[in-house]
């Protein structure tokens, strides 16, 4: 049966609290979740009150200040700062997004940080994502083409074709969009979630690919594709705009018409 | 549809049988308002129509369809074990079926007269 209370290790408590530095002028708080799993304790969250004439803008800023000046045993990952790694996905003010594109002045009130929901946490903010990279790998994200091109040079694609590719190629695997869908939170053993679909369906429209139909057939799935009940929180939070929502129903209309 | 197994055909027929069910619900609700009453005699009268009797027969089978359909997207939703699934949806068809039975054999009964 389902569980209405978490385990009593779970729950989580209130941690330390890091003041501001006297005379600070403008001054924010931050609530960050604390919890290493490598010890039995709690999770917990502590609080730091950051000058922010003393940082940089984005929300990244702010986490890499408190690691180098404050607490050095926060844990996050980051890597290029500018919303194209996606290393720092992670849930600030309720919502998945990349703290180094999150500007901090565009959050109401206290700065709640979390890590991306309902993945196993190895601590703080860094979540395991091997099952999201496992995911991935089975929708055989590469080109599958039957024939040599021609002349041994690259696959030649029209403008057009090219085209159908626009707003799927761009997806940086963060992991935003399937950590905020509820579908994926009850089934991600079994649903590939949104971002294995968008970049399963990457493959499926591109004109250079020779598999589209065992490719779609991999997916005519009651969980693997079609747990999907068109939520949209996908959607909403991706940090660079696209719609996996949209991508999924795609496939769901092309398996249909190869059903038919 | 081969599908079936698939999700597919689940998805489609999910969808066909709701797109029937908007015309089949207005007609049904329209219908049963314009009854002056709801007596027995009445209904019998209203179903001898064979007309009726049978969007009445489409009305509690493809909406028990629908309604089993649904209930079982959210089994595999939320029934994480998968004997207790399969058993759920199960239980959920055979239930359906029943009173999809009932249904059909009452409305023929009162649309024959009895």
């Amino acid at each position: 049966m389902a569980d209405f209370k978490l385990p009593a290790n779970s729950i989580v408590k209130k941690g330390k609290t890091f003041d501001a530095p006297e005379g600070a002028s403008r001054v924010r708080k931050f609530e960050i979740y604390r919890f290493d799993s490598s010890d039995d304790k709690n999770p917990s969250v502590d609080t730091y009150f950051i000058d922010l004439d003393n940082c940089g803008p984005m929300v990244l800023d702010a986490l890499i200040k408190i690691k180098s000046e404050i607490d050095p045993t926060l844990s996050f990952r980051r890597s290029c700062r500018e919303g194209i790694c996606g290393s720092c996905a992670m849930n600030i003010d309720g919502a998945n997004t990349l703290a180094c594109t999150m500007a901090i002045e565009d959050v109401e009130g206290d700065i709640k940080i979390y890590p991306l929901p309902h993945q196993p946490v190895v601590k703080d903010l860094v979540s395991d994502l091997s099952n999201f990279y496992r995911q991935y790998e089975a929708i055989e994200p590469w080109m599958q083409a039957d024939k040599e091109p021609v002349g041994g040079r690259e696959r030649l694609q029209s403008k057009e074709d090219r085209e159908k590719l626009d707003g799927l190629y761009e997806c940086i695997m963060c992991a935003c969009c399937s950590t905020s869908c509820p579908s994926y939170w009850w089934n991600s053993d079994k649903y590939l979630g949104p971002a294995a679909l968008l970049a399963a369906y990457r493959w499926i429209v591109d004109s250079r690919d020779d598999n589209t139909e065992e490719r779609l057939k991999a997916l005519d799935d009651p969980f693997k594709l079609y747990r999907c009940h068109t939520i949209m929180n996908c959607a909403t939070v991706c940090p660079k705009g696209l719609n996996p929502a949209k991508a999924i129903a795609e496939t769901k209309k092309m398996l249909v018409q190869s059903n038919l | 549809m081969s599908g079936n197994h698939g999700g597919t055909g689940h998805f489609w027929v999910q969808r066909l049988t709701a797109i029937a069910l908007i015309p089949l619900t207005i007609w049904f609700c329209f219908s049963v308002a314009s009854l002056p009453q709801m007596s027995h005699a009445n209904l019998s009268a209203w179903l001898s129509s064979p007309f009726n009797a049978t969007l009445m027969i489409l009305v509690i089978g493809v909406g028990l369809y629908h309604g089993k359909l649904g209930l079982q997207v959210i089994a595999e939703d939320y029934i994480a074990d998968r004997n207790k699934r399969v058993i759920t949806i199960a239980a959920v068809t055979m239930i359906s079926a029943l009173f999809a039975v009932i249904g059909i054999v009452s409305v023929l009964k009162l649309s024959f007269g009895a």
